[in-house]
């Protein structure tokens, strides 16, 4: 078993205290979570040590990486800027807040730029609609955004 | 300073459950609950009443749920047996993303522990040892306040074992999804809480009957759930006063688009709508009429301003006027918007969040999608129209979750009201408007500049 997930592995026993018994299973979202919040991104071996950990098939985990939006098997930059572009974020400005994006990032959605530093994504509906054009970046939500907002947070994070 | 970006709004008349204190950096807190009361509907139910008498108090009050179906609550919890020597599960759905919906992220910021003793009485009126709340993966604040409001609850003996020395036990768990809208539907949220990719499932058998790891399972909402507390509060007579005969109690609504005072408000049901839009809300940005209403979350049809008229904030009213009221997610549309471009934003949307288990949603899905986006190209043709239709109508009924019917519903409801303009776009190859979704964009250089 590789060192990450057997590092982790007394966090994650802690966690099923609060579970029934026999739901082993159901730690494979939170696990694959600190996972990737420990290397930015899953490995074949994470899983297959994560599989062997719980007790569940491999497939189960596979498929449960490749389907739910926020994992990834790819690192990022340092920091992963993720623009709403749903209807309410469009009616206040998203289509415009992405474009300021790629003209000073250099690059388009899907992107990381070269020195490693961001990574562009859009997705849909975050539930900030309220405080629309809005994006998340890392864990932070960033509302009410104006091209001044978004630069003067650019410069701070390209520190 | 504060972590949450809730705007002073303007309060409405009528009775606030939920809103009804000033928000304050520790306003979410056990100690400030406590304060206001917090917790005794808890001590209440454990106390005073039998778990059948909770659950017959819930139906009485005729809580409907608020994630968007409007099902009595009662009733679901009704159809649990409390004596047939299986576990019950009750899961709280704060898997929030049905499009322009954000009220449930306000309670959960708010007033988590109004939420949580919500769950904690379901749980006792359904006799289950654990209790979850799935929380969508995005949520950071959110889930933090939650996490936090629950170890405050452990502290203070009102989670675990022998709660307040009643003898009734139970444990919460707090799991975060991990970025998926179709998890939002309870068969999925509960294969995705078993760890798996989240699929919907048939019923039959219900989720009462078979949910979690096969056992009766109640899901519901967060603001379903918040009810409760004021529900053994209040008395069901009590609170039956409030709200309209046939839709009791109060429906937070979370409202954007382009009014000029987008956010979360709570509304006693049989509000009137007009008044809400054009004063409340403040009117359209800019001055602009009202073109049309998504009036709860993007899969419920839209009304325009003709069709609001004289209709009030209830289910039955909703209904009546041709919509539904739904997640009371609202998304107001100034005129002048371009319908085509915002149905080509909207399924996009379906595209990209369907689950590719049902072949209809699938395909149908993407289809739809490919052609908005063509029509938008300047490449439509003018049997794209009945296309949308027909693959709309192919999805309705044919899938497991309705995430294809909504889709059907919101295209074929934009095409209905607007057909004239996607006429036009497809004709002109362009659109009859300037094309832009956005009102004084704050970034329409940067746009300009991307599209020269």
């Amino acid at each position: 078993m590789s060192g990450l997930v057997a590092r982790l592995i007394p966090e994650f026993e802690q966690w099923k205290k609060r579970y029934p018994a026999g739901f082993e299973g159901s730690l494979s979202l939170p696990c694959l979570r600190r996972i990737q919040e420990e290397r930015g991104y899953i490995t074949d071996d994470d899983i297959t040590d994560l599989t062997a950990y719980l007790g569940v098939p491999r497939i189960q985990v596979d498929e449960a990486v490749a389907f739910y939006t926020q994992f990834t098997r790819k690192p990022l930059g340092t920091h992963h800027i993720q623009v709403c572009h749903n209807v309410s974020c469009s009616l206040r400005g998203a289509e415009g807040l992405v474009a300021h994006l790629c003209t000073r990032l250099g690059i388009k959605p899907g992107e990381t730029t070269g020195d490693g530093k961001f990574t562009l994504t859009t997705v849909e509906c975050l539930a900030s609609c309220g405080t629309a054009p809005m994006m998340m970046v890392g864990n932070t939500y960033h509302e009410n955004l104006t091209p001044a907002s978004v630069d003067a947070l650019l410069e701070e994070l390209a520190k | 300073m504060t972590e949450t970006t809730t705007a002073t709004l303007p309060a409405l008349s009528g009775t606030k459950f939920f809103m009804n204190f000033p928000v304050t950096d520790t306003s979410h807190t056990l100690a400030a609950y406590r304060a206001r009361g917090g917790y005794q509907s808890l001590e209440k139910a454990l106390r005073e009443m039998q778990p059948t008498e909770v659950t017959k108090e819930v139906a009485a009050a005729g809580l409907l749920g608020h994630g968007g179906a409007a099902f009595p609550a009662g009733r679901k919890w009704g159809v649990v047996k409390l004596n047939d020597g299986e576990p019950h599960y009750v899961c709280m759905n704060a898997d929030e993303g049905e499009p322009g919906t954000f009220k449930d992220r306000w309670m959960l910021e708010n007033i988590p522990h109004m939420c949580l003793e919500g769950l904690i009485i379901g749980s006792y009126a359904l006799q289950g040892r654990h209790a979850f709340i799935y929380i969508r993966g995005e949520f950071d604040l959110p889930y933090r306040r939650m996490a936090a409001a629950i170890e405050e609850a452990y502290e203070a003996g009102l989670l675990g074992e022998n709660i307040l020395g009643t003898g009734y036990s139970c444990d919460v768990v707090l799991y975060r999804g991990a970025g998926s809208y179709v998890c939002g539907e309870a068969s999925a949220m509960l294969a995705s809480l078993e760890g798996k990719k989240g699929w919907p499932r048939n019923r039959p058998p219900r989720l009462t009957v078979k949910g979690l790891y096969q056992k009766p399972t109640v899901v519901n909402n967060v603001e379903t759930l918040a009810n409760v507390p004021v529900i053994i509060k209040l008395g069901a007579t009590e609170f039956k006063k409030v709200g309209t005969p046939k839709s009791p109690g109060t429906q937070m609504i979370s409202i954007s688009g382009h009014v000029v005072r987008p956010g979360v408000y709570e509304v006693e049901y049989g509000y009137s709508w007009e008044k809400f839009i054009y004063e409340d809300c403040g009117g359209m940005l800019g001055g602009r009429a009202l073109k049309c209403i998504i009036p709860g979350g993007v899969s419920t049809k839209v009304l325009n301003a003709e069709e609001l008229k004289g209709v009030t904030l209830d289910h039955n009213s909703a209904l009546a006027a041709g919509s539904q009221l739904g997640s009371g997610g609202m998304i107001a549309v100034a005129e002048g918007t371009c319908m085509v471009r915002l149905a080509a934003v909207i399924q996009r949307f379906y595209h990209h969040e369907s689950c590719g288990q049902c072949t209809p949603c699938r395909e149908g899905m993407g289809w739809m999608e490919r052609i908005l986006k063509r029509i938008v190209a300047g490449g439509g043709r003018m049997e794209d129209i009945d296309r949308l239709y027909q693959i709309g109508e192919a999805n309705d009924g044919t899938t497991i979750c309705s995430l294809g019917d909504s889709a059907g519903y919101a295209c074929s409801a934009i095409l209905d009201h607007f057909r004239d303009e996607f006429e036009y776009y497809i004709i002109n190859k362009r659109s009859k408007y300037d094309g832009q979704l956005a009102i004084d964009d704050p970034f329409a250089s940067a746009l300009a500049g991307a599209r020269a």
